[in-house]
């Protein structure tokens, strides 16, 4: 019988720890256990036998730090197939009569993956996949993947398992006593995700003792439409009498697991400090537990690294924000690769309180498959929002829902041939909730039952696919009722429809309604309201629309979403400060027939550091005054003061960056205004900025750019950890006459070096200034950098007399 | 000699905001600085770990080379640090990863946040370190301030051994990249000697 047979109707029981046993049979601290395959065979087949014969149903090998980021490849090659044959032994030496499955197991790769740590997510794969392949030659019955603290981490060792074979896979991750991984993920998001990409079972292991796994437990059976497996520690280590105890018992254990067992845990097995013993009385205590069956739970949700968004009664905000159509400034950002503005828009809509983030960068002269994924990376490196990822180029979406760390939502499937063959191997693949137009290579039909055939075509096709209709949302499309006086009743009508009788959940992109109509707003929001009523789960909107947001938070009041009303009251406060702000805005305006007055309010708000009051005087200013002026005769003065302030130590340095960052604000109304005007902005010259390879501290880097950025300079920013050729690329491709680097670590002082060196050759034009809490005047000259800047201020001093 | 490693979670030691304002820089605070740490601090409430896996080691010291009977090392400054201990504590800690995602989310958004954010946690991971040291000098006496690889002449690259010995990765999270930087990077790996 095969593993996924015998998990059918079967409890399954997995083997207790391996680590402690070993270092009782004398491996030392710092060894790595996986060496003792080839140099203790006998010893490691005794403990698989003892699980064995002590009533495991599987025994994983000892690989569970044996990676390639450890061991050289020939190493890895007999490390893990001596361990699969160790293995085999025990089985062929222990006569109990269960049924016995042999598992490769695969551990964390001890490194945390970028951005805050620097192994890359395809490196990992890659890594994972070494293993599998050798696992998977010498022949083992299943994948083990355990301890895992990371969500990317445990997504690159799945996708790594799925590429390289048709194996079953049992994925157990690590929880703290938090309920939550070492990154941040509730169980609920783990689950998500792994149900999207298809585990035949998941769970919890190691980290926690078997009473503080029950809750971790419960909220994963309470979401998972999948087996679920707990492999907890015999508690917590202690020294007693110079012996290492663990302070539950074998029969503690064997109770507490064998109840979860009776709570539907369908795998069950032990972690650090549980023995063969452990196993032997779990195996009695749950001998005649009938296995509870596996239920579909019926949810349909997507997830980011942290958190699940489910799409039930509440209805879910997408933000629809991160997307150039109609949008001059957006297009600038994107065309200049100004990453930061994109982020920005995420982080004001997380405030706004949508739960989901719309990302869309198509735009016909970029890349879009490289930048929805940078786009992807990095909006997920600062915000713990799902994303749907939007486009319509298959490879791009491809990019994207690999990169993406989570069940990513996906923008989207219609009934066409073309687009569901291209959409749904990839979910298949991935995992996801896929927005599914109803159109297909006939157009929009312009009544009912035409959405409704379509919709019902795309869910057999998904079925095919084993993509069960939960992971689909309908979109019945809006369309502007100005061509069509009945779109919008064909479209609800549709909705409500898909909802009731077909069983799934809907989403629309709301502002579509009232295209080419005056004062959009209000049509939008009651068009909200309306679609709400007939059943809509999810609209792709503008946050920042008043309207629509009191819809929503009255809809909630309204329907018995809302306890207390809490969420209404909450929002309605932020409307007032909205207004309240709005007339003090009004207050600042009294003054504009006086031009020198309001001038010294901008430079105060700047010197002060009032990011909003800066905001507030340039957008005023900047309807009589021209943006320049305000740059040369506002700005830059009020920088200077601060900049003195700041080298002369009467101003430390967060008021200068709150300055700085208020000054930014200016510029930030000054460049949407002279994009509006076509204006030119005459920027002083391109200065390119990065930490050096191998270093991952940026702040320091960040701040100069700042200043350089309020300084006029067009700064291009590498980020971090970015190696020499990287660098010298960018320096070469935009010709600049400075190159700023920085470097925080003695151990990374020499990739900068490096980094000079070739600049020197491909760019012999270009100054390198260099700064960071390593370096001095004297380190500088040593490694050859041209300047040196103490700080942000010097850098800025010695970048404006060049 | 046992060398069991064993791991410990803290609740929140008390916060110094003095520690804080010196970290960022501040020599006397006014009330902007003021008004943001106390913004940061309220945002990063409830986030952070405080985590520490450990172990007691034998020591002995010939020359200078340390001896832990589990690893050894030759540093000059470090058998200083440890002279006349008969046994050695080897720690690492952290106050886990959302330290690093604050700061690279202001690092975008708002660098004197960004910069605030960095002090805070410096301030948290000292603070953590410090009531390890405190738990450990409760439980054995008299201990010595703790050394870190980097101080002195006691190479980076002992860090690889002390993760070794540790199992940061598995026990509390902690991960150590190519470089030798550590992840999350409000963490310390760090010797005490029990006198």
């Amino acid at each position: 019988m095969n593993f996924r047979e015998y998990l059918k109707n079967n409890i399954v029981v997995l083997d207790g720890g391996m680590g402690t046993l070993l270092q009782k049979k004398g491996l030392l601290p710092g060894e790595h256990p996986e060496a003792w395959n080839l140099s203790h065979p006998e010893e490691i087949t005794e403990i698989h036998k003892a699980y064995y014969d002590a009533g495991s149903n599987v025994v994983n090998i000892n690989t569970f730090g044996a990676n390639p980021l450890k061991f050289s490849d020939s190493e890895l090659q007999e490390i893990i197939k001596a361990a699969i044959q160790n293995a085999d032994k025990a089985r062929k030496l222990s006569n109990a009569p269960q049924e016995k499955f042999i598992a490769l197991d695969i551990g964390p790769s001890g490194r945390l993956l970028k951005p805050f740590g620097d192994l890359d997510f395809e490196d990992a794969i890659e890594a994972f996949a070494k293993v599998v392949r050798i696992g998977v030659k010498y022949g083992v019955d299943l994948v083990t993947i355990e301890t895992m603290n990371d969500c990317y981490e445990t997504k690159a060792a799945v996708l790594a398992v799925k590429e390289n074979c048709d194996l079953p896979f049992i994925v157990t991750n690590a929880y703290g006593l938090d309920g939550k991984l070492m990154t941040g993920a509730e169980p609920s998001a783990m689950v998500a995700m792994l149900e999207g990409l298809g585990a035949d079972a998941i769970g919890a292991n190691c980290s926690l003792g078997p009473a503080q796994l029950i809750a971790v437990a419960e909220d994963i059976l309470s979401v998972s439409s999948t087996p679920v497996a707990i492999k907890p520690n015999a508690g917590l280590p202690k020294v007693e009498n110079g012996k290492t105890v663990f302070d539950v018992t074998s029969d503690e254990f064997a109770d507490i697991v064998a109840k979860m067992c009776e709570k539907g845990v369908r795998i069950v097995g032990g972690c650090c400090g549980t023995t063969p013993e452990y196993i032997s009385k779990l195996c009695a205590k749950i001998k005649d537990i009938k296995p509870s069956e596996i239920t579909d739970k019926n949810i349909s949700c997507v997830s980011s690294y942290t958190h699940a968004v489910e799409f039930s009664d509440s209805p879910v905000l997408i933000g629809e924000r991160i997307n150039p159509t109609g949008k001059k400034r957006f297009k600038q950002a994107l065309a200049e690769h100004d990453i930061d503005y994109i982020l920005r828009e995420g982080l004001n809509q997380q405030e706004k309180g949508v739960h989901i983030l719309d990302v869309n960068v198509g735009l016909p002269e970029i890349d879009e498959p490289a930048m929805l994924k940078e786009a992807v990376c990095e909006l997920q490196a600062i915000i713990n929002l799902p994303l749907q990822i939007d486009t319509a180029d298959f490879t791009a979406m491809e990019n994207a829902m690999r990169a993406y760390n989570g069940k990513p939502m996906v923008n989207s499937v219609n009934g066409k041939q073309e687009s569901m063959d291209a959409i749904f191997p990839l979910v298949k693949k991935y995992g996801g909730l896929v927005v599914a137009l109803t159109l297909d290579e006939n157009g929009i039909p312009d009544n009912v039952e035409g959405r409704i055939a379509i919709a019902k075509k795309i869910i057999a096709a998904a079925e095919k696919y084993g993509i069960p209709k939960k992971n689909l949302i309908f979109d019945t499309l809006a369309m502007t009722i100005s061509a069509d006086r009945n779109a919008a009743k064909v479209t609800l009508e549709s909705l409500r429809k898909i909802r009731n009788e077909l069983g799934c959940h809907t989403s629309l992109g709301v502002s579509n309604v009232s295209f080419g109509l005056p004062a959009r707003d209000g049509v939008n929001s009651t068009f909200f309201t309306m679609a709400l009523t007939n059943g809509l789960s999810a609209a792709i909107m503008n946050p920042y629309s008043a309207e629509m947001m009191k819809s929503y938070y009255s809809y909630k009041a309204l329907s018995g979403l809302d306890e207390n009303c809490s969420d209404y009251i909450e929002f309605s406060a932020t409307i007032e400060t909205t207004t309240v702000a709005k007339e003090q805005a009004t207050s600042v305006k009294a003054p504009t027939a006086d031009n020198e007055s309001i001038a010294s309010e901008l430079q105060k708000a700047i010197i002060k550091g009032r990011k909003e009051s800066a905001l507030t005087l340039t957008r005023e200013l900047i309807k009589t005054v021209k943006p320049l002026d305000i740059v040369e005769n506002e700005i830059i003065p009020a920088l200077d003061v601060v900049g003195k302030g700041f080298e002369a130590k009467t101003v430390y340095l967060p008021q200068l960056l709150m300055s700085a960052e208020s000054a930014q604000a200016s510029f930030e109304v000054i460049k949407e205004n002279m994009q509006n005007s076509g204006e030119k902005q005459e920027s002083k010259f391109n200065i390119v900025i990065a930490t050096v390879k191998g270093d991952i501290h940026d702040i320091g880097k960040n701040i100069v750019k700042l200043l350089l950025q309020n300084y006029g300079f067009n700064v291009t920013d590498l980020g971090k950890d970015v190696p020499a050729e990287v660098i010298s690329d960018k320096v070469c491709e935009l010709d600049c006459p400075l190159c700023c680097l920085s470097a925080l670590m003695t151990t990374t002082v020499p990739a900068m070096e490096e980094t000079i060196k070739l600049l020197r050759k491909t760019a012999p034009g270009c100054k390198v200034m260099v700064g960071g809490a390593v370096l001095n005047k004297e380190y500088a000259d040593m490694i050859g950098a041209d300047l040196y800047a103490k700080d942000a201020m010097e850098a800025v001093r010695q970048a404006l007399e060049l | 000699m046992n060398y069991t490693v064993l791991t410990e979670s803290f609740s929140p030691p008390e916060i110094d905001k003095r520690e804080i304002f010196r970290y960022m820089g501040v020599i006397s605070s006014d009330n902007d600085t003021e008004k943001l740490t106390d913004l940061c601090l309220d945002e990063i409430k409830g986030s952070l770990k405080y985590n520490v896996c450990y172990c007691v080691t034998e020591l002995e010291i010939t020359n200078n080379t340390a001896d832990f009977g589990c690893t050894s090392i030759t540093s000059d400054s470090l058998s200083k640090a440890l002279v006349n201990c008969e046994r050695a504590v080897i720690f690492s800690a952290t106050i886990g990863i959302e330290a690093d995602r604050l700061i690279a989310k202001y690092g975008k958004l708002s660098p004197s946040k960004a910069l605030c954010f960095q002090a805070i946690g410096a301030e948290r991971i000292e603070a953590l370190c410090d009531e390890f040291c405190n738990k450990i000098k409760s439980e054995y006496g008299s201990i010595t301030p703790r050394f870190s690889p980097g101080y002195g002449d006691l190479p980076l690259s002992f860090q690889r051994d002390i993760f070794g010995i540790l199992g940061c990765e598995k026990r509390i999270g902690l991960t150590l990249n190519e470089s030798l930087i550590m992840s999350p990077t409000k963490s310390v790996t760090a010797i005490i000697g029990i006198k």
